[in-house]
Parts: C-alpha cells; structure tokens; sequence
C-alpha cells in the first residue's frame, strides 16, 4: 500500500507541504487544513515532527456508515456522500491524523496523493510502498459476505 | 414461515394521506409536532412556538406538555385519549457528540395509571426531526391494524391498513426496512418502532426502536422498556410507527455553531478513545461490566433483593458475556456514540420457545437485565439471561419489570403463598430458568400464570391476598414496585439517599433519576439529610435534563476526563464538571441560546419539567406523599433470614447509630428495632427533599415554585389550589 513516509532528519519546518497540501484539496494557504502537521519535536529545538495517515485503517471500524474504506493502492478514503460527520474517526484515529475543520462536514485525511512531495524542499517525504496493512474487521466481514 | 414482501406490501391499504413540505431544521427544531389519530385517522401539524422550546424545550419536556393537553385526570392508559408520544429534543440528532439520539416516549402507564416517560435509542427521535417533526403524538384506537408512515423526504404521512405484517418484534422491524427501502442503501434511513405479542397480553410492555446495521445487515433493537408503553400501543392496534428519511449530514441538526459542535465533539471522541478502555471499557461489553461491581458492593439484587450478592454470581460477570458479543465494529445506537455500549449477539441457539433450537441475534443484555432476570431470579446462567433477553424483546416485555415481578413471583412461591395448582402447574423456585422462559412464552400466547405474572407486582399483591388468602403486608413489604412499577436493579438498603432516588421519583423505581450509592453508603460523601437532600435536588435535575435534549446519560460520567478526579473534590467530581461544561457548550452550539451559561441553567429547564411532571402525577390522581412510600424490602431486611446474613452489619447500626445493645435481643426484636429506625430516616429523607425541591409536606409543588418555574398554567394552579391542605 502507499503511504507518505517522513525523514524527520532532513525536515527543516518550513512548512511548504501544509501550505501544499490545503492548497491542492482546499484551494487555500491554510495550515489547520492540511493532512500534514509539523511541529516542532518537544524538547528538541530545530528538529520537526509530522503527524500524518499510514493508513493503517483504524478508521474504517469506527465509522458506523461505512464511509472510510481502502481503495486499490491501500489508500483509505472517505466518501463524502456517505459521511454523517460523526467524528468518531477524527477521535479514533491512533495518530490523530484525521482532521476535522469548522468551514468542512466531512473530516479529511492524506491520501498519499504525493503534491507536498514534489514541493518538499528538503527532500524530507516521500510515498513508500508498503506491505498491505491487516484486514480490518469491517474488511474481513465484507470479504465473508462476498 | 415469513410471507413474501410484495404480498405483504399488497395487502396495504392507505386510510389517510397527509402531505406537507418538510421544514429545514433551524437550531435543532423542526418547529411543528406531528398530530396523528387512528380512531378517526386524522393527520394534522401542531406548531412549536418559543414559548413551548422555552419552558418544555423538547424531548419528555414536548411529551409531557402534549399528553398534558389530551389526556383529563379521569382518563385511563386504556382509552383512546390517551397516546404515545415520542420526541427527541433540541440536540437530538446530533452526530458529532456521543450519545445524543434518544427518543424519549410519554404516555399513561397501564402499571401506574399516571404519567411514564421511558428513553431509548435507536434513530428514530433523530430521523422523526430531520423529517421535520420534533415529536409524533398517536391518539385514537384503530378497528384494525395500522402503520403510521412518515417519509421525510417526500413530506408524506399515511396510515396504511397492514393485516400481514408479522407481529414478532424481530420479524417485524426487519419487514419493515424491506418494505420501505426502495434499494439496499436506503435500509439505514429507516426506523421503527414497534411492538411484539406480548405486549397484548400483559401491562409491561415494551418499544422496540430500530436501526438498521450496514455491517452485520440486519435490524437492532433498542427498547424503551418502563412503564408498559408498548402495551399502550398494542392496545392502539399500531402494529409500527415508521419513519424513513434518508440524507444525514453532520448538520442535519441545523446547529448555530458548527466549528464549535467540531471542538467540543472531537474532543470528546478522543476522550472516550483514551478513557474508556481504562475505565469502564463500554466498547468492549456495555454495562456488562457492572454486575461484578455490584456483586462486590453487596448491592446486586439476588432473589427478589433479599441479598446483594452470591456466590455464583461470577457466572453472570462480564466475561461470561463477552464470548457472545461481536466486537471491533460500531456499536453505537445513533451516529458518533463511540461509547458504544449496544453490545450485540450475533448468534444465539435457542433452547425453547417458537423458535427452539433456531440460530438467532439479540442485542444486549445491559446490566439491568442481566441482574433482573439473571440474579434477582437466582438465574445464573449467561445462556438462560440471553435467551430471556431474546424473548422479552421478541414479545415486547420489559426486562426490567419482567426480572423484578417473576423474582417476586418466585419469593411467594417459596414462602407458600403460590404454589403448583396456583401457578397452573409451574414449579416457581428460585434459579428454575425454564419455569422463567415459560412464563414468558404464557405472556405471548396470553394464558397461564404468565399473563398474572405479566400484570406486574402491584395486581398480583391484590390479586394474591384476595384470591389465596396471602398476607397482604407481607406481600407489600416483599412486592418490589412503588406506583406499581417495579424496581430497577440495585439493592438499595443500606442507603437512604437511593431509597429516595427510587421512592421519589416521578415515574416510579428506576434509576434515571439519580443513583446515589456510593456516594451515600460506599464513600459517605453526603451524610446529613440536607447534603442527601441536595443531592436529590440536582441528580435527577441533572439526568432530566437530557431526556429534554434528546441524550443519553451514559457519556456523562460513564467516562471521564482522565484529571477529573485529581481536578475537583469527590462530591464535585462526581459531577464531572468539564462534560457539565461540554453539555452548556453543545446545548449554545447547536441552539445559539447564549443566555445559558451556567449548570444552574440547565437545572432550571429541567426543574420546570419535573415540577410539571409532579403535576401531572396529581391530576392523574396520584403525585402526593403517600404514593412516595416504598415497599420495606428496598430500606432492609424483611426475613429473619435477611438479617441474619448481614447481621453484623444491622446489629452495629442498632449499636452504633440506633442506640441499642443487640446482645440478648431475638432476631425478631432486632429487625422491628432496625425497621423502625429505618423508615423514621426514610421519612425523615423525604421531608428534606420535599423541603428543598420546593414542594409541600404532602409532596406538592407550591404556587411558589410553579411559579418561579414558569409553569403555572391556570389548570396547574387550579390542581395546587385543590389540594392545598388547611
């Protein structure tokens, strides 16, 4: 599966990729709208941390309507349509990288779509393959169904 | 053998039509009731104006003031007048804070011949509103069976004739969702409410409210289970209420701040992620967890509350449980409750019954039905609870009163009040499950002992001192009911703060209104009658408050913030400020009612409902003092045997705080020396209480109070002026 790996090495907190980031999916420079975060590491002045999705599909078994699922690359979407912007998976989230912003019903995530990667002056991310994550319990009941 | 759905579909027949444009919700109204009557099938839209939000502002708060209006005080459960009223409230709906998709039901109780309220998730309080009504009342008696249909999105009430439809509570809800989803995608839009065959045969029927499950794709069942409001509905020859709307979004509800709806959600879903596991771990077994707890505390009822805890009462514990329950999946009864405690049993094989050794699901058991119809029975078995629970549900009866009257039923077997030829050939001892299980298929077959059983606690008392020659004071100090609805299950003797959270509650023993055990009898955190007293003030204040909203009272203090305790001193912490804060903020977020800022204020809605409520009570012909006593078996021991297995916890009390020495004294001089001590400090309770809820010695809301409150109507004031004693 695809996920946006971080170097927290090389990370020099300039930010490039938030602003990348809202801009691609929200039209607007705006860092509380970014599936990417960085900080600066507790403790550590000068080094960075970022929170972002691996996808590792926590989400999917929170969300009572079935609107997180993976798709073909391993890349946990949100369908929009069937979201009830319950929260549940913003809460639930192991990483706290699923965001929710006030102007948005729908929560949002990365989906590895790899813009801040190309923007990403310091060489500081890129998208891995990965191997597939465990089926989550909602995927091994779809799969039993089918 | 189920019939084919079009032929189900084409036995329908529509007997009236109603149409209207649905109104978008603003402020989380949808500001008009839905007035339904299936005696002369009228369909009419009642407005909500400010005044009605201001001083009811909506769930059992709507309920109350609708029934207030239709019923008189001569009216019975039984008449076509009365009706079943369900409404959800102003955050009702909401899906970004857990716990906020109760409906709460009102109507005249078959058991207590007043008002009841029951709560119950399930979507359709949310779906009704989003449908554009924020509450449905259903009047009249139908001369066949009928369907109350409301389509959301098309603006569409019908009555429909539907003679095939099968009444099995399970059956039922699923044909239903068939029968109204165009295509699969559109099951999760629709929800019912309904009842099974039971309820047509005894007074403690239940609701059953759907949902349907995408993953597990079938329909949940969530019961509004007290008062016998399900046999109100039977009686109406309603076979369902449906409601179908389909289009849910996250302001569906129409709040006034959505970004602060956001903050204040998110954060209470990451709460409930990191606090619940190490608390009360309600993902992983709902209230399961509780029957260890109150087995430890000496407060899980065992053999009609004779005793708080048994050596086998392991087998009821939660791990008993968990083997049956599906899990790591969404258990929540409405969108966003992450606590989740609607724990569900995907596969049960039946031992008896209709159904015998077919493979079925139910969902549950909470707490109170394991400990009802499980220990409380001498029933200790995990099995034997489901199966119970599956029945109940299956046929409409309440767990709760089913747990608690059968106890009592096997305690006057015991002690020879009932006996083989009484019970029409049913050994009725403690602990015999399948004794149990057949009362409940009697209930829905209406015939036997089940159908007497079924009349609940307070008509079997009468029943069996007329008929049998019983005693009848034995009977009401054994008979586990206060205006005839029987107790939830806790044991409540060793604290009078609790004997008054049952005693004095509105509709009768359940521990909605306020559960003050531990911190009555186990930390002491409320010693004189003053502090007990305030505590009776804000608890059930407090808890009403959320059935006006559309709440459930779970993600309260079923969970808290990981400092609440290290933040605020025990009495404080037991409130748990910062989620009373989160509720002010959820309640201003989605109403934009900036004037409440303050617990205080949620306290004074709730007041002015629950003085009301007290109300009605009177002009039911109840609401005083005397239908606040309660029955000596919920203050102390009743038996010689009861007192001697905790004797050394009832003679200190007669050493320590009674004043007597025990040495020397018979067992039988021990407990009327205890009992009189006991139900002097009851009264003594209930004198505080009245004294600081503003009320009359004889338990009545001054003119005062209504009127601080803002509920003093003229007929109100007419009933205090009445009963105003010289």
């Amino acid at each position: 599966m695809q996920v946006l790996v971080f170097n927290p090495e090389v990370c020099d907190g300039c930010r490039v990729c938030e602003e990348t980031c809202s801009q691609t999916w929200f039209k607007e420079a705006n860092a509380e709208k970014s599936a990417i975060r960085i900080s600066e590491a507790t403790g550590q002045p000068g080094h960075f941390r970022a929170v972002v999705c691996s996808q590792c599909g926590e989400c999917i078994d929170v969300c009572p309507t079935l609107a997180l699922r993976r798709d073909k690359s391993g890349i946990v979407r949100i369908q929009k349509a069937l979201c009830v912007g319950c929260l549940s998976c913003v809460g639930f989230c192991p990483l706290a990288a699923m965001y929710v912003h006030a102007d948005n019903l729908v929560p949002f995530k990365c989906v590895a779509c790899a813009k801040c990667v190309k923007a990403c002056p310091a060489g500081a991310l890129e998208i891995q393959k990965l191997p597939a994550a465990k089926l989550t319990v909602t995927e091994q009941r779809i799969q039993e169904v089918a | 053998m189920m019939e084919p759905i079009e032929k189900v579909r084409a036995a329908h027949k529509v007997l009236a039509e109603f149409r209207y444009t649905p109104p978008k919700v603003q402020r989380g109204y949808a500001g008009q009731t839905l007035y339904v009557n299936v005696s002369d099938n009228t369909i009419a839209a009642k407005p909500v104006n400010d005044e009605m939000k201001r001083t009811f502002t909506g769930g059992r708060g709507f309920g109350l003031w609708l029934l207030w209006n239709a019923v008189r005080g001569t009216t019975r459960w039984s008449d076509p007048q009365n009706e079943v009223i369900l409404s959800s409230g102003p955050l009702g709906g909401t899906t970004s804070y857990p716990g906020a998709g109760k409906s709460i039901v009102v109507s005249l109780s078959p058991l207590t011949g007043s008002v009841v309220d029951s709560n119950v998730g399930g979507y359709f309080g949310p779906l009704l509103k989003f449908a554009g009504w924020d509450a449905i009342e259903v009047q009249g008696q139908a001369d066949q069976e009928v369907i109350v249909l409301v389509d959301g999105n098309q603006g569409l009430v019908q009555i429909i004739a539907a003679p095939q439809e099968e009444m099995d509570s399970y059956a039922l809800p699923q044909q239903l969702v068939e029968l109204f989803a165009d295509k699969p995608e559109e099951r999760v839009g629709i929800t019912s409410v309904s009842t099974g065959p039971g309820a047509e045969h005894v007074l403690m029927g239940c609701l059953n409210v759907s949902f349907y499950d995408p993953r597990r794709q079938f329909v949940r069942l969530k019961q509004a289970g007290r008062g016998g409001i399900g046999t109100v509905l039977r009686h109406k020859k309603v076979k369902a209420l449906v409601v179908k709307y389909l289009g849910v979004k996250g302001d569906s509800n129409a709040p006034a701040d959505w970004a602060e709806l956001t903050r204040v959600g998110s954060h209470m879903q990451r709460e409930i992620h990191d606090q619940d596991p190490i608390m009360n771990d309600m993902r992983g077994g709902g209230t399961t967890m509780l029957t260890s707890i109150m087995n430890d505390f000496d407060l899980l009822p065992v053999h009609n509350f004779r005793f708080g805890s048994h050596p086998n009462a392991q087998r009821l514990y939660k791990k008993e449980f968990k083997p049956y329950f599906s899990e790591g999946i969404p258990n929540g009864c409405w969108y966003g409750c992450t606590l989740a405690c609607a724990s569900c049993v995907e596969r049960l094989q039946l031992k008896t019954g209709p159904l015998k050794g077919q493979w079925v699901h139910v969902d549950g058991p909470e707490y109170e039905t394991v400990a009802g119809v499980g220990s409380n029975c001498g029933i200790f078995d995990a099995h034997a609870v489901l199966e119970i629970n599956f029945y109940c549900d299956m046929y409409s009866i309440d767990t709760i009163s089913f747990g608690t009257a059968t106890a009592f039923a096997m305690e006057c077997y015991e002690a020879g009040v009932l006996n083989r030829q009484r019970t029409g050939g049913l050994d009725l001892h403690f602990g015999n499950e399948e004794t149990a299980l057949e009362l409940l298929h009697q209930m829905a077959r209406g015939e036997g002992f089940g159908v007497t059983v079924g009349q609940g606690i307070r008509r079997m008392k009468q029943l069996f001192a007329a008929q049998f020659g019983a005693d009848p004071h034995f009977l009401q100090d054994i008979g586990m009911e206060c205006k005839g609805l029987e107790f939830s299950e806790y044991v409540s003797k060793e604290s009078v703060a609790q004997q008054g959270g049952y005693g004095l509650a509105n509709k009768g023993p359940q521990h909605d209104e306020a559960w003050l055990i531990f911190m009555d009898a186990v930390t002491k955190q409320i010693p004189t009658f003053e502090d007990k007293a305030e505590a009776l003030h804000f608890f059930p204040m407090f808890r009403t408050w959320f059935g006006l909203n559309g709440l459930c009272k779970l993600p309260w203090n079923d969970v808290e913030p990981a400092d609440n305790k290290k933040k605020n001193a025990p009495r404080t912490a037991a409130r748990v400020p910062e989620h009373v804060s989160n509720y002010i903020r959820l309640f201003r977020a989605v109403t934009g009612r900036e004037d409440v800022k303050e617990p205080e204020d949620l306290i004074r809605m709730s007041e002015a409902v629950y003085n009301f409520q007290r109300v009605f009570n009177l002009k039911m012909g109840y609401g005083s003092r005397e239908h606040d006593a309660i029955p000596y078996r919920s203050m102390g021991p009743v038996t010689a045997e009861e007192y001697e297995s905790r004797a050394e916890r009832y003679d200190q009390q007669l050493r320590d705080v009674v004043g007597m020495d025990p040495s020397g004294m018979t067992t039988a001089l021990k407990m009327a020396a205890l009992r009189a001590y006991r139900e002097k400090r009851y009264e003594s309770l209930v004198d505080a209480v009245y004294k600081r809820r503003g009320w009359t010695p004889d338990g009545i809301p001054t003119l005062e109070t209504v009127r601080r409150l803002g509920v003093d109507f003229p007929d109100v004031v007419e009933l205090i002026q009445k009963h105003k004693k010289p």
